[in-house]
């Protein structure tokens, strides 16, 4: 569905994006992909170059298999686009607005009629359909934008940013209209909210100084930062005893000790993907020691963004 | 050519909508009025609307850009420029549909104007022809100003700027022009001549329509709005 090669975008001699490079097919990488990356990392300049608003500087790519930069009109009517900030006309009122763009769209009246309505639905805009725009909220702007993407049944949809400034109840809303268009629709999504990506997607690529870092199931890619994992135990016993004792288990690679009230707070680091929680109830159970509690950290994406960033930024040092 | 009907449809509604149209609308009206009243009724004053004919030009130099600063300067600030050329519209079609929306919102100003020429048919006696002519040259002066508001408009997110710039470079060519000829000989005055707007259009207020005229107003206006398609092309490329 969608094919990019080495796509660069410079403004002046500043890359906003430099040789990116990935492809979203249904059956590979399933119908919601997440664009993941800090602020600033070139998410909205490569959907502005995906949605044909901007032409690139380098490479390629084609969207629903029509090349975006020589077979833009084929490209455009097969899209539908939600940008960041869902800019829209506020002197309009929603029906009339969804009307000239289904006329944009070349739709007949008939089927124009019938998208609106279909549109209204499930967007839930029924209430406020014949309000201006300019009287809505922020939420109900979006949801009106999303009607508009929504409208002439693209094969792809870009959503930049689709959650930012909705109160936690719109967000849940949309993240559930979001995964019901995935069944139809292959929906693109940017964000920088990691777990909302975590959440919805079947797919997940990272962007960061305008280059692709990682891409892959969220699965795999926490399974990737998780190769190493951390466990929290509390022991009570002589404090050197079980740190040694600890320590010598396979597995684990460093240990650190706080003692407060004869209960050991110990953070032990292990290598692989194995897990040693047992090994460490075992050895309790056999030194006669008490637990009062195990618990194993696994890593969340936020990780391996904070650790994504924090490499970056020391490489720009 | 669908996608541009559609576009004008809209823009002629979203005038409409704004206030700055009426106010506009209202303003030319009310200047209209004085002109025309300070130059019929007056004991001795020929009735004739050739005075305001001839006026009218001056006004629009104001007017004109006020309707025209917002077309493409809005669409950029607000953002909504993403969503409509990401529709399948190229820029040509978004350039003449802001371009027709503005001319037919202008039409209708002119419109309003009927009530001086069917108000000296009246009550005395209407050159007919020199009235026809007049109303293509007013419309041919408004083509053009609406191109070049147009072109300014889409150099800037900004409206006052787009506005102001394109007042002043209609001033410089239609107050300017004469009085620099004025001081000058030879080519560079003839050639003076040929670029002010008022030259051109003071032989539609007379009745005489010629091609030297309609040619300089269409191929200007046809100018700025190549301008403002490669503009907005520009901008998009950035």
């Amino acid at each position: 569905m969608i094919e990019v090669n080495k796509l660069t975008k410079r403004y002046g001699p500043v890359p906003a994006i430099e040789d990116v490079s990935f492809s979203v097919r249904a059956e590979t990488t399933g119908n919601i992909v997440g664009f993941l990356g800090p602020n600033g990392a070139g998410k909205s300049t490569t959907i502005r170059i995906l949605t044909c608003f901007q032409p690139a500087t380098g490479g390629s790519a084609t969207v629903a298999g029509y090349n975006v930069f020589t077979q833009s009109m084929d490209v455009r009517r097969n899209i539908g686009y939600l940008p960041e900030s869902a800019p829209l006309y506020p002197e309009m009122r929603c029906r009339e607005y969804l009307t000239f763009r289904g006329k944009l769209h070349g739709m007949a009246r008939g089927d124009r009629e019938r998208a609106i309505r279909r549109v209204t639905e499930r967007c839930w805009l029924g209430e406020f359909i014949d309000r201006p725009i300019s009287q809505l909220s922020k939420g109900m702007r979006q949801r009106v934008g999303l009607a508009d993407a929504l409208l002439h049944n693209p094969k792809v949809i870009f959503l930049d940013e689709p959650t930012i400034g909705l109160d936690p109840t719109q967000i849940r809303e949309t993240r559930r209209l979001i995964k019901e268009l995935g069944e139809d629709h292959v929906v693109f999504l940017s964000s920088h909210i990691l777990h909302e990506v975590e959440q919805i997607c079947t797919h997940t690529i990272f962007i960061a100084g305008g280059k692709i870092l990682a891409s892959g199931a969220p699965a795999d890619l926490r399974q990737e930062i998780s190769a190493g994992s951390r466990l929290i135990a509390e022991i009570k016993g002589e404090p050197q005893a079980v740190e040694s004792a600890v320590k010598a288990i396979p597995g684990v690679s460093a240990i650190e000790c706080e003692t407060s009230d004869a209960w050991n707070r110990l953070t032990i680091e292990a290598n692989g993907t194995g897990d040693i929680r047992e090994d460490v109830f075992k050895l309790v159970s056999a030194k006669g020691w008490s637990l009062r509690e195990i618990r194993r950290e696994v890593a969340s994406l936020e990780d391996f963004f904070i650790k994504i960033t924090a490499e970056q930024r020391g490489a720009r040092v | 050519m669908r996608n541009v009907t559609v576009l004008t449809q809209r823009e002629l509604n979203a005038q409409f909508y704004s206030p700055i149209a009426y106010v506009v609308l209202a303003v030319f009206l009310v200047v209209s009025g004085i002109i025309f009243g300070s130059a019929n009724f007056r004991p001795g004053a020929e009735s004739s609307v050739r005075v305001l004919f001839s006026l009218v030009p001056m006004t629009l130099v104001f007017f004109v850009p006020l309707l025209t600063m917002r077309l493409l300067a809005d669409e950029f600030r607000s953002g909504t420029i993403e969503t409509l050329m990401t529709a399948p519209i190229n820029d040509a079609e978004v350039i003449l549909g802001k371009f027709f929306g503005a001319l037919l919102f202008y039409m209708v100003m002119l419109a309003a104007t009927l009530v001086y020429p069917i108000f000296i048919a009246a009550y005395g006696q209407l050159d007919t022809g020199m009235a026809v002519s007049s109303y293509l040259g007013m419309f041919l002066v408004g083509a053009l100003f609406i191109s070049v508001g147009l072109f300014f408009s889409t150099c800037t997110q900004n409206q006052v700027v787009a506005g102001v710039c394109s007042i002043v470079l209609l001033a410089v060519f239609t107050f300017l022009g004469d009085y620099l000829a004025a001081n000058q000989e030879g080519t560079l005055r003839v050639l003076l001549q040929h670029l002010s707007i008022n030259t051109h259009y003071e032989n539609f207020t007379r009745g005489m329509v010629e091609l030297s005229g309609v040619t300089f107003f269409a191929t200007t206006t046809i100018l700025f709005l190549f301008l403002a398609v490669k503009m907005l092309e520009f901008r998009r490329w950035r």
